[in-house]
Protein backbone atom coordinates (compact mmCIF):
# COMPACT_ATOMS: atom_id res chain seq x y z
CA UNK A 1 0.00 0.00 0.00
CA UNK A 2 2.42 2.57 1.17
CA UNK A 3 4.88 1.60 -1.79
CA UNK A 4 1.76 1.71 -4.11
CA UNK A 5 1.51 5.38 -3.34
CA UNK A 6 5.34 6.53 -3.20
CA UNK A 7 5.74 4.56 -6.56
CA UNK A 8 2.74 6.67 -7.93
CA UNK A 9 4.32 9.74 -6.37
CA UNK A 10 7.35 9.10 -7.77
CA UNK A 11 6.32 8.55 -11.27
CA UNK A 12 3.79 11.99 -11.27
CA UNK A 13 6.98 13.75 -10.09
CA UNK A 14 8.92 12.50 -13.16
CA UNK A 15 6.21 13.64 -15.28
CA UNK A 16 6.70 16.62 -14.07
CA UNK A 17 10.33 17.24 -14.14
CA UNK A 18 9.85 15.76 -17.93
CA UNK A 19 7.24 18.82 -18.34
CA UNK A 20 8.89 21.29 -17.17
CA UNK A 21 12.10 20.51 -18.82
CA UNK A 22 10.62 20.49 -22.09
CA UNK A 23 9.60 23.90 -21.28
CA UNK A 24 6.52 23.94 -23.12
CA UNK A 25 4.03 24.77 -21.02
CA UNK A 26 2.71 28.51 -19.48
CA UNK A 27 4.34 30.17 -16.91
CA UNK A 28 0.83 29.49 -14.50
CA UNK A 29 1.44 25.78 -15.52
CA UNK A 30 4.91 25.67 -14.82
CA UNK A 31 4.56 27.46 -11.42
CA UNK A 32 1.52 24.78 -11.12
CA UNK A 33 3.52 21.66 -11.78
CA UNK A 34 6.43 23.07 -9.48
CA UNK A 35 4.20 23.87 -6.64
CA UNK A 36 2.78 19.94 -7.16
CA UNK A 37 6.53 18.67 -7.81
CA UNK A 38 7.72 20.22 -4.40
CA UNK A 39 4.89 18.76 -2.61
CA UNK A 40 5.57 15.19 -4.05
CA UNK A 41 9.27 15.50 -2.93
CA UNK A 42 8.31 16.46 0.41
CA UNK A 43 5.80 13.42 0.67
CA UNK A 44 8.62 11.24 -0.56
CA UNK A 45 11.57 12.44 1.54
CA UNK A 46 8.98 12.10 4.38
CA UNK A 47 8.25 8.57 3.58
CA UNK A 48 11.53 7.71 3.30
CA UNK A 49 12.49 9.29 6.76
CA UNK A 50 9.70 8.37 8.72
CA UNK A 51 10.87 6.10 10.88
CA UNK A 52 14.10 7.05 13.11
CA UNK A 53 16.59 5.32 14.36
CA UNK A 54 16.81 3.25 17.00
CA UNK A 55 18.33 0.31 18.50
CA UNK A 56 16.74 -1.99 21.22
CA UNK A 57 17.79 -5.07 23.28
CA UNK A 58 15.06 -8.03 23.57
CA UNK A 59 15.49 -8.87 27.64
CA UNK A 60 13.32 -12.07 28.52
CA UNK A 61 11.97 -11.13 31.94
CA UNK A 62 11.26 -13.71 34.98
CA UNK A 63 8.34 -13.52 34.21
CA UNK A 64 8.33 -14.91 30.97
CA UNK A 65 7.51 -11.68 29.71
CA UNK A 66 9.80 -9.38 27.31
CA UNK A 67 11.02 -5.56 27.37
CA UNK A 68 13.13 -3.53 25.22
CA UNK A 69 15.94 -1.95 26.62
CA UNK A 70 18.07 0.62 24.67
CA UNK A 71 21.06 -1.85 22.73
CA UNK A 72 24.80 -0.79 23.25
CA UNK A 73 27.75 -2.87 22.00
CA UNK A 74 30.16 -3.91 24.41
CA UNK A 75 33.37 -2.01 22.84
CA UNK A 76 31.05 0.88 22.45
CA UNK A 77 31.02 0.96 26.25
CA UNK A 78 34.18 0.48 26.73
CA UNK A 79 35.08 3.25 24.47
CA UNK A 80 33.49 5.60 26.65
CA UNK B 1 47.54 -71.97 32.33
CA UNK B 2 49.93 -74.29 34.41
CA UNK B 3 50.79 -76.98 31.68
CA UNK B 4 52.21 -79.22 34.52
CA UNK B 5 48.81 -80.06 35.86
CA UNK B 6 47.82 -82.55 33.22
CA UNK B 7 43.97 -82.30 34.23
CA UNK B 8 42.47 -79.94 30.94
CA UNK B 9 40.97 -77.59 32.79
CA UNK B 10 37.33 -77.23 31.87
CA UNK B 11 35.79 -73.99 31.83
CA UNK B 12 32.07 -73.52 31.75
CA UNK B 13 30.65 -71.50 29.09
CA UNK B 14 29.90 -68.68 31.23
CA UNK B 15 33.69 -68.66 32.58
CA UNK B 16 34.81 -68.96 28.88
CA UNK B 17 32.47 -66.61 27.32
CA UNK B 18 34.03 -64.19 30.54
CA UNK B 19 37.25 -64.62 29.62
CA UNK B 20 36.72 -63.97 26.12
CA UNK B 21 35.07 -61.10 26.93
CA UNK B 22 37.40 -59.59 29.15
CA UNK B 23 40.52 -60.28 26.67
CA UNK B 24 38.50 -58.61 23.90
CA UNK B 25 36.96 -55.80 26.01
CA UNK B 26 40.24 -55.23 27.73
CA UNK B 27 42.03 -55.10 24.50
CA UNK B 28 39.88 -53.24 21.70
CA UNK B 29 38.44 -50.96 24.02
CA UNK B 30 39.30 -48.05 22.17
CA UNK B 31 39.51 -49.02 18.33
CA UNK B 32 39.12 -47.53 14.54
CA UNK B 33 37.71 -49.45 11.82
CA UNK B 34 36.90 -48.71 8.39
CA UNK B 35 33.93 -50.42 6.48
CA UNK B 36 30.80 -50.34 4.24
CA UNK B 37 27.48 -50.69 6.11
CA UNK B 38 24.77 -53.07 5.40
CA UNK B 39 21.40 -54.72 7.33
CA UNK B 40 21.09 -50.72 9.05
CA UNK B 41 18.19 -50.55 11.03
CA UNK B 42 16.63 -48.04 13.61
CA UNK B 43 14.01 -49.25 15.81
CA UNK B 44 12.31 -47.50 18.24
CA UNK B 45 14.80 -47.59 20.96
CA UNK B 46 16.58 -44.72 18.61
CA UNK B 47 19.58 -47.14 18.92
CA UNK B 48 21.21 -47.54 15.27
CA UNK B 49 21.82 -51.34 14.40
CA UNK B 50 24.45 -52.30 11.45
CA UNK B 51 26.97 -54.96 10.10
CA UNK B 52 30.08 -53.66 9.30
CA UNK B 53 31.59 -55.87 6.55
CA UNK B 54 34.56 -55.75 3.48
CA UNK B 55 35.15 -58.57 0.99
CA UNK B 56 36.17 -61.35 3.44
CA UNK B 57 34.29 -60.40 6.82
CA UNK B 58 31.75 -58.78 8.59
CA UNK B 59 30.76 -57.65 12.19
CA UNK B 60 27.80 -56.43 14.00
CA UNK B 61 28.07 -53.41 15.12
CA UNK B 62 25.02 -51.00 17.15
CA UNK B 63 25.71 -47.28 18.35
CA UNK B 64 23.15 -46.11 20.82
CA UNK B 65 20.58 -43.24 20.89
CA UNK B 66 22.65 -41.25 23.13
CA UNK B 67 25.69 -41.38 20.57
CA UNK B 68 23.18 -41.04 17.68
CA UNK B 69 22.27 -37.66 18.66
CA UNK B 70 26.11 -36.34 18.03
CA UNK B 71 25.52 -37.87 14.48
CA UNK B 72 24.81 -35.46 11.79
CA UNK B 73 24.39 -37.11 9.02
CA UNK B 74 21.99 -40.60 8.82
CA UNK B 75 23.83 -43.96 7.95
CA UNK B 76 22.76 -45.44 4.96
CA UNK B 77 23.61 -48.69 3.73
CA UNK B 78 26.33 -48.89 0.85
CA UNK B 79 27.83 -46.30 3.02
CA UNK B 80 31.57 -46.47 3.13
CA UNK B 81 32.72 -45.24 6.77
CA UNK B 82 35.34 -45.13 9.34
CA UNK B 83 33.97 -45.38 12.49
CA UNK B 84 35.15 -45.49 16.26
CA UNK B 85 34.44 -47.66 18.94
CA UNK B 86 35.05 -50.49 21.51
CA UNK B 87 34.54 -54.09 20.93
CA UNK B 88 31.88 -56.13 23.51
CA UNK B 89 30.89 -59.35 23.94
CA UNK B 90 27.35 -60.09 24.07
CA UNK B 91 26.99 -63.57 26.36
CA UNK B 92 23.29 -64.39 26.03
CA UNK B 93 24.14 -65.00 22.51
CA UNK B 94 27.85 -65.82 22.72
CA UNK B 95 28.12 -63.33 20.07
CA UNK B 96 30.83 -60.22 19.88
CA UNK B 97 29.92 -57.33 18.35
CA UNK B 98 31.35 -53.00 18.06
CA UNK B 99 29.62 -50.75 19.94
CA UNK B 100 30.67 -47.31 18.20
CA UNK B 101 30.72 -43.93 19.37
CA UNK B 102 31.96 -41.94 16.51
CA UNK B 103 31.00 -42.53 12.75
CA UNK B 104 31.91 -40.40 9.81
CA UNK B 105 31.66 -41.10 6.11
CA UNK B 106 35.00 -41.87 4.45
CA UNK B 107 35.73 -39.47 1.61
CA UNK B 108 33.19 -36.87 2.35
CA UNK B 109 33.16 -35.20 5.80
CA UNK B 110 30.25 -36.27 7.34
CA UNK B 111 29.02 -32.74 8.01
CA UNK B 112 29.19 -32.18 4.33
CA UNK B 113 27.03 -35.64 3.57
CA UNK B 114 24.37 -34.43 6.42
CA UNK B 115 23.97 -31.12 4.88
CA UNK B 116 23.55 -32.85 1.63
CA UNK B 117 20.91 -35.19 3.13
CA UNK B 118 19.46 -32.58 5.12
CA UNK B 119 18.79 -30.64 1.55
CA UNK B 120 17.86 -33.15 -0.42
CA UNK B 121 14.94 -34.06 1.94
CA UNK B 122 13.94 -30.37 2.38
CA UNK B 123 13.95 -29.61 -1.06
CA UNK B 124 11.62 -32.71 -1.66
CA UNK B 125 9.40 -31.34 0.76
CA UNK B 126 9.39 -28.15 -1.22
CA UNK B 127 11.27 -25.76 1.72
CA UNK B 128 13.17 -24.38 -0.99
CA UNK B 129 10.90 -23.19 -3.61
CA UNK B 130 11.42 -20.22 -5.00
CA UNK B 131 7.53 -19.93 -5.38
CA UNK B 132 6.60 -19.98 -1.93
CA UNK B 133 9.19 -17.12 -0.72
CA UNK B 134 8.22 -13.68 0.40
CA UNK B 135 9.88 -10.46 -1.18
CA UNK B 136 11.43 -8.12 0.68
CA UNK B 137 9.59 -5.55 2.32
CA UNK B 138 9.74 -1.82 0.41
CA UNK B 139 11.39 0.43 2.64
CA UNK B 140 11.49 -2.08 5.65
CA UNK B 141 11.09 0.30 9.06
CA UNK B 142 11.24 -2.09 11.92
CA UNK B 143 13.71 -4.81 12.12
CA UNK B 144 14.28 -7.93 14.13
CA UNK B 145 17.83 -9.09 14.52
CA UNK B 146 17.84 -12.68 15.63
CA UNK B 147 21.79 -13.02 16.86
CA UNK B 148 24.28 -13.32 19.38
CA UNK B 149 24.16 -9.89 21.06
CA UNK B 150 27.77 -9.53 21.83
CA UNK B 151 28.78 -11.06 18.69
CA UNK B 152 30.54 -10.00 15.32
CA UNK B 153 27.30 -10.22 13.60
CA UNK B 154 25.37 -7.58 15.38
CA UNK B 155 28.57 -4.91 15.17
CA UNK B 156 29.19 -5.20 11.68
CA UNK B 157 25.18 -5.03 10.80
CA UNK B 158 24.71 -1.71 13.04
CA UNK B 159 28.12 -0.16 11.67
CA UNK B 160 26.61 -0.32 8.36
CA UNK B 161 22.91 0.92 9.32
CA UNK B 162 24.60 3.69 11.12
CA UNK B 163 27.27 4.31 8.95
CA UNK B 164 24.07 4.96 6.51
CA UNK B 165 21.86 7.25 8.37
CA UNK B 166 19.32 4.65 7.52
CA UNK B 167 16.45 5.80 9.78
CA UNK B 168 15.02 2.00 11.22
CA UNK B 169 13.99 0.75 13.99
CA UNK B 170 16.00 -2.71 14.87
CA UNK B 171 14.98 -5.03 17.69
CA UNK B 172 18.03 -7.66 18.55
CA UNK B 173 16.77 -10.57 19.43
CA UNK B 174 19.44 -12.43 21.31
CA UNK B 175 19.98 -16.04 21.01
CA UNK B 176 22.83 -18.56 21.05
CA UNK B 177 24.25 -19.09 17.59
CA UNK B 178 26.11 -22.02 18.41
CA UNK B 179 26.31 -25.09 19.96
CA UNK B 180 23.78 -27.86 20.85
CA UNK B 181 20.84 -25.54 22.28
CA UNK B 182 21.04 -22.89 20.15
CA UNK B 183 19.22 -24.30 16.64
CA UNK B 184 16.09 -24.43 19.40
CA UNK B 185 16.85 -21.19 20.78
CA UNK B 186 16.69 -19.51 17.20
CA UNK B 187 13.28 -21.72 16.26
CA UNK B 188 11.62 -20.34 19.19
CA UNK B 189 12.79 -16.61 18.62
CA UNK B 190 11.15 -17.13 15.02
CA UNK B 191 7.96 -18.01 16.40
CA UNK B 192 7.88 -15.40 19.44
CA UNK B 193 9.02 -12.59 16.72
CA UNK B 194 6.30 -13.95 14.55
CA UNK B 195 4.27 -14.07 17.58
CA UNK B 196 4.65 -11.25 19.43
CA UNK B 197 6.32 -8.38 17.18
CA UNK B 198 5.49 -5.79 14.32
CA UNK B 199 8.29 -6.09 12.09
CA UNK B 200 8.68 -6.20 8.72
CA UNK B 201 11.74 -8.15 8.12
CA UNK B 202 13.50 -10.87 10.37
CA UNK B 203 17.41 -10.93 9.91
CA UNK B 204 19.00 -13.90 11.10
CA UNK B 205 22.65 -14.15 11.14
CA UNK B 206 26.07 -14.87 12.55
CA UNK B 207 29.23 -13.90 11.88
CA UNK B 208 32.17 -16.56 10.51
CA UNK B 209 33.03 -19.77 11.98
CA UNK B 210 33.87 -23.71 10.75
CA UNK B 211 31.14 -25.53 9.79
CA UNK B 212 30.65 -26.73 13.24
CA UNK B 213 30.24 -23.69 14.48
CA UNK B 214 27.61 -22.64 11.87
CA UNK B 215 25.81 -26.37 12.32
CA UNK B 216 23.09 -24.94 14.09
CA UNK B 217 21.80 -22.97 11.24
CA UNK B 218 21.84 -26.67 9.35
CA UNK B 219 19.35 -27.80 11.17
CA UNK B 220 15.51 -29.07 10.07
CA UNK B 221 13.61 -27.74 12.66
CA UNK B 222 15.25 -23.89 12.25
CA UNK B 223 14.73 -24.65 8.27
CA UNK B 224 10.76 -25.44 9.18
CA UNK B 225 10.64 -22.13 11.19
CA UNK B 226 12.02 -19.93 8.70
CA UNK B 227 9.80 -21.53 6.32
CA UNK B 228 6.71 -20.71 8.50
CA UNK B 229 7.54 -17.51 9.43
CA UNK B 230 4.76 -15.52 7.75
CA UNK B 231 7.58 -12.48 7.98
CA UNK B 232 10.10 -12.67 5.57
CA UNK B 233 13.20 -14.24 6.87
CA UNK B 234 16.47 -12.40 5.14
CA UNK B 235 19.26 -14.82 6.48
CA UNK B 236 22.92 -13.93 7.00
CA UNK B 237 25.50 -16.92 8.26
CA UNK B 238 29.28 -16.62 8.29
CA UNK B 239 31.04 -15.26 5.40
CA UNK B 240 30.57 -15.29 1.51
CA UNK B 241 31.76 -19.05 0.79
CA UNK B 242 29.01 -20.33 3.61
CA UNK B 243 26.28 -21.72 2.71
CA UNK B 244 23.82 -23.08 5.39
CA UNK B 245 20.32 -24.62 4.80
CA UNK B 246 19.12 -21.58 6.88
CA UNK B 247 20.15 -19.59 3.81
CA UNK B 248 18.38 -22.27 1.47
CA UNK B 249 15.16 -22.14 3.60
CA UNK B 250 15.46 -18.14 3.90
CA UNK B 251 13.20 -15.68 1.50
CA UNK B 252 16.58 -13.75 1.08
CA UNK B 253 20.23 -14.71 1.34
CA UNK B 254 22.81 -12.33 1.99
CA UNK B 255 26.86 -13.63 2.03
CA UNK B 256 27.56 -11.59 5.06
CA UNK B 257 25.66 -9.69 8.20
CA UNK B 258 27.38 -6.61 6.42
CA UNK B 259 25.40 -7.37 3.45
CA UNK B 260 22.46 -8.08 5.20
CA UNK B 261 22.29 -4.33 6.45
CA UNK B 262 22.89 -3.19 2.98
CA UNK B 263 20.64 -4.73 1.59
CA UNK B 264 18.18 -2.86 3.73
CA UNK B 265 19.73 0.46 3.06
CA UNK B 266 20.66 0.04 -0.73
CA UNK B 267 16.97 0.89 -1.80
CA UNK B 268 16.42 3.69 0.56
CA UNK B 269 19.48 4.96 -0.69
CA UNK B 270 18.68 4.90 -4.31
CA UNK B 271 15.31 6.25 -3.85
CA UNK B 272 16.97 9.39 -2.35
CA UNK B 273 19.49 9.70 -5.01
CA UNK B 274 16.62 9.72 -7.03
CA UNK B 275 15.00 12.19 -5.12
CA UNK B 276 17.30 14.60 -5.02
CA UNK B 277 17.90 14.66 -8.77
CA UNK B 278 14.26 15.31 -9.80
CA UNK B 279 14.81 18.53 -7.02
CA UNK B 280 17.42 19.66 -9.18
CA UNK B 281 15.68 18.93 -12.34
CA UNK B 282 12.51 20.68 -11.17
CA UNK B 283 14.46 23.68 -9.92
CA UNK B 284 16.49 23.68 -12.48
CA UNK B 285 13.62 23.25 -15.13
CA UNK B 286 11.47 26.19 -13.60
CA UNK B 287 14.67 28.33 -13.53
CA UNK B 288 14.97 27.84 -17.37
CA UNK B 289 11.05 28.59 -18.06
CA UNK B 290 11.48 31.91 -16.15
CA UNK B 291 14.81 32.87 -17.70
CA UNK B 292 13.26 32.08 -21.23
CA UNK B 293 10.40 34.20 -20.15
CA UNK B 294 12.19 36.82 -19.06
CA UNK B 295 14.10 37.24 -22.37
CA UNK B 296 10.89 36.77 -24.02
CA UNK B 297 10.13 39.77 -22.01
CA UNK B 298 12.81 41.71 -22.93
CA UNK B 299 12.31 41.59 -26.57
CA UNK B 300 9.26 42.81 -26.01
CA UNK B 301 9.76 45.74 -24.18
CA UNK B 302 12.28 46.36 -26.47
CA UNK B 303 10.12 46.75 -29.65
CA UNK B 304 7.10 47.86 -27.60
CA UNK B 305 8.04 51.67 -26.49
CA UNK B 306 6.81 53.80 -23.69
CA UNK B 307 4.78 56.72 -25.12
CA UNK B 308 6.68 59.15 -21.92
CA UNK B 309 9.58 57.96 -24.37
CA UNK B 310 8.28 58.80 -27.55
CA UNK B 311 7.84 61.94 -26.40
CA UNK B 312 11.18 62.29 -25.12
CA UNK B 313 12.65 61.39 -28.09
CA UNK B 314 10.52 64.25 -29.89
CA UNK B 315 11.75 66.88 -27.60
CA UNK B 316 15.55 65.42 -28.13
CA UNK B 317 14.78 65.38 -32.39
CA UNK B 318 13.44 68.71 -31.82
CA UNK B 319 16.32 70.01 -29.90
CA UNK B 320 19.14 68.53 -31.84
CA UNK B 321 17.46 70.10 -35.09
CA UNK B 322 17.28 73.04 -33.43
CA UNK B 323 21.01 72.81 -32.43
CA UNK B 324 21.76 71.76 -36.18
CA UNK B 325 19.79 75.04 -36.72
CA UNK B 326 21.75 77.20 -34.69
CA UNK B 327 25.43 75.41 -35.62
CA UNK B 328 24.28 75.98 -39.63
CA UNK B 329 23.44 79.59 -38.83
CA UNK B 330 26.90 80.02 -37.20
CA UNK B 331 28.37 78.30 -39.73
CA UNK B 332 26.71 80.45 -42.75
CA UNK B 333 27.37 83.39 -40.61
CA UNK B 334 31.46 82.52 -40.24
CA UNK B 335 31.54 81.94 -43.58
CA UNK B 336 29.98 85.00 -45.05
CA UNK B 337 32.26 86.68 -42.35
CA UNK B 338 35.29 85.08 -43.83
CA UNK B 339 34.51 85.77 -47.19
CA UNK B 340 33.90 89.28 -45.99
CA UNK B 341 37.51 89.49 -44.94
CA UNK B 342 39.03 87.48 -47.75
CA UNK B 343 37.53 90.32 -49.91
CA UNK B 344 38.61 93.14 -47.61
CA UNK B 345 42.34 91.83 -47.80
CA UNK B 346 42.34 90.96 -51.50
CA UNK B 347 40.75 94.71 -51.69
CA UNK B 348 43.73 96.32 -49.80
CA UNK B 349 46.14 94.15 -51.44
CA UNK B 350 44.97 95.71 -54.86
CA UNK B 351 43.91 99.34 -52.98
CA UNK B 352 45.31 102.32 -55.25
CA UNK B 353 47.03 103.69 -52.14
CA UNK B 354 49.85 101.01 -52.69
CA UNK B 355 50.30 102.62 -56.34
CA UNK B 356 52.76 104.74 -56.13
CA UNK B 357 53.35 108.17 -53.56
CA UNK B 358 51.80 111.18 -55.81
CA UNK B 359 48.87 108.95 -56.19
CA UNK B 360 48.57 108.54 -52.60
CA UNK B 361 49.40 111.86 -52.10
CA UNK B 362 46.35 113.04 -54.41
CA UNK B 363 44.48 110.48 -52.69
CA UNK B 364 45.58 111.71 -49.13
CA UNK B 365 44.63 115.48 -50.23
CA UNK B 366 41.29 114.14 -51.73
CA UNK B 367 40.72 112.19 -48.55
CA UNK B 368 41.18 114.80 -47.06
CA UNK B 369 38.65 116.90 -48.34
CA UNK B 370 36.43 114.25 -48.91
CA UNK B 371 36.89 113.76 -44.83
CA UNK B 372 35.69 117.40 -44.40
CA UNK B 373 32.94 117.05 -46.82
CA UNK B 374 32.21 113.52 -45.23
CA UNK B 375 32.50 115.28 -41.64
CA UNK B 376 30.08 118.25 -42.00
CA UNK B 377 27.71 116.32 -44.23
CA UNK B 378 27.46 113.78 -41.15
CA UNK B 379 27.34 116.67 -38.74
CA UNK B 380 24.40 117.65 -40.64
CA UNK B 381 23.41 114.32 -40.65
CA UNK B 382 23.72 113.76 -37.09
CA UNK B 383 22.10 117.17 -36.31
CA UNK B 384 18.90 116.34 -38.10
CA UNK B 385 19.33 112.87 -36.62
CA UNK B 386 18.79 114.25 -32.96
CA UNK B 387 16.46 116.55 -33.62
CA UNK B 388 14.53 113.64 -35.17
CA UNK B 389 15.31 111.69 -31.97
CA UNK B 390 13.76 114.90 -29.54
CA UNK B 391 10.72 115.02 -32.00
CA UNK B 392 9.78 111.39 -31.39
CA UNK B 393 10.51 111.40 -27.70
CA UNK B 394 8.33 114.89 -27.06
CA UNK B 395 5.40 112.89 -29.02
CA UNK B 396 5.90 110.01 -26.35
CA UNK B 397 3.01 110.30 -24.13
CA UNK B 398 5.52 110.13 -21.05
CA UNK B 399 7.63 113.12 -22.34
CA UNK B 400 4.69 115.14 -22.45
CA UNK B 401 3.38 113.69 -18.67
CA UNK B 402 6.92 114.70 -17.82
CA UNK B 403 6.04 118.36 -19.04
CA UNK B 404 2.96 118.73 -16.72
CA UNK B 405 0.44 117.11 -18.46
CA UNK B 406 -1.49 114.25 -17.10
CA UNK B 407 -3.82 111.76 -18.76
CA UNK B 408 -7.74 111.30 -16.89
CA UNK B 409 -9.06 108.32 -17.91
CA UNK B 410 -12.58 106.83 -16.64
CA UNK B 411 -13.23 104.04 -14.02
CA UNK B 412 -13.63 101.70 -14.23
CA UNK B 413 -13.91 101.46 -18.05
CA UNK B 414 -10.28 103.21 -18.47
CA UNK B 415 -11.15 105.30 -21.42
CA UNK B 416 -9.12 108.21 -21.78
CA UNK B 417 -11.18 111.21 -21.73
CA UNK B 418 -10.86 113.83 -24.20
CA UNK B 419 -14.59 115.12 -23.47
CA UNK B 420 -15.83 116.47 -20.00
CA UNK B 421 -19.25 116.20 -21.06
CA UNK B 422 -19.09 112.35 -21.31
CA UNK B 423 -18.26 112.19 -17.44
CA UNK B 424 -21.38 112.36 -15.19
CA UNK B 425 -21.09 114.34 -11.60
CA UNK B 426 -19.71 112.31 -8.78
CA UNK B 427 -18.00 109.52 -11.10
CA UNK B 428 -14.49 108.24 -10.13
CA UNK B 429 -11.60 109.11 -12.59
CA UNK B 430 -7.93 108.16 -12.93
CA UNK B 431 -5.75 110.74 -13.10
CA UNK B 432 -2.11 109.40 -14.64
CA UNK B 433 0.65 111.53 -14.06
CA UNK B 434 4.44 111.65 -15.21
CA UNK B 435 5.15 109.96 -11.80
CA UNK B 436 2.09 107.53 -10.39
CA UNK B 437 -1.27 108.38 -10.10
CA UNK B 438 -4.60 110.01 -8.72
CA UNK B 439 -7.82 109.16 -8.17
CA UNK B 440 -10.24 111.36 -8.06
CA UNK B 441 -14.19 111.93 -8.38
CA UNK B 442 -15.94 114.52 -10.46
CA UNK B 443 -17.54 117.81 -8.26
CA UNK B 444 -18.43 119.99 -11.21
CA UNK B 445 -18.11 119.65 -15.04
CA UNK B 446 -17.42 122.85 -17.50
CA UNK B 447 -18.06 122.35 -21.22
CA UNK B 448 -16.19 124.56 -23.58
Amino acid sequence: MAEKKFEKAMQRLEEIVKGLEEGDLSLEDSLKSFEEGMKLLKFCSNKLEEAEQKVTLLVKQGDGKHTQVPFKLEEENNAE
Amino acid sequence: MPPENKTPQVYSVSELTENIQTLLEDHFDFVWLEGEISNFSRPASGHYYMVLKDENAQIRAVMFRLQTRYLKFLPENGMKIVAQGRLTVYAPRGEYQIILDYLEPMGVGALALAFEQLKKKLASQGVFDKEIKKPLPFLPQRVAVITSPTGAAIRDFLKIIRRRFANMEIIVVPVRVQGEESTADMVEAMDWVNRELNVDVIILTRGGGSIEDLWAFNREELALAIRKSRIPVVSAVGHEIDFTIADLAADFRAPTPSAAAELLVVEKETLLHRLEDMRNRLISGLGRKLKGLNQDLDHLSKRVKDPRKRLDDSWMRLDEIHNRLTRLMDLIVRDRKNRLSMEKRSLLLHSPLNVSASIKQRLDFQRTAIGHAMNSCLGEKQMSLSLLEKRIKDLSPLSILNRGYSITRSLPEKIVLRDASVVKKGKQVQVLLAKGALECRVEKRESE
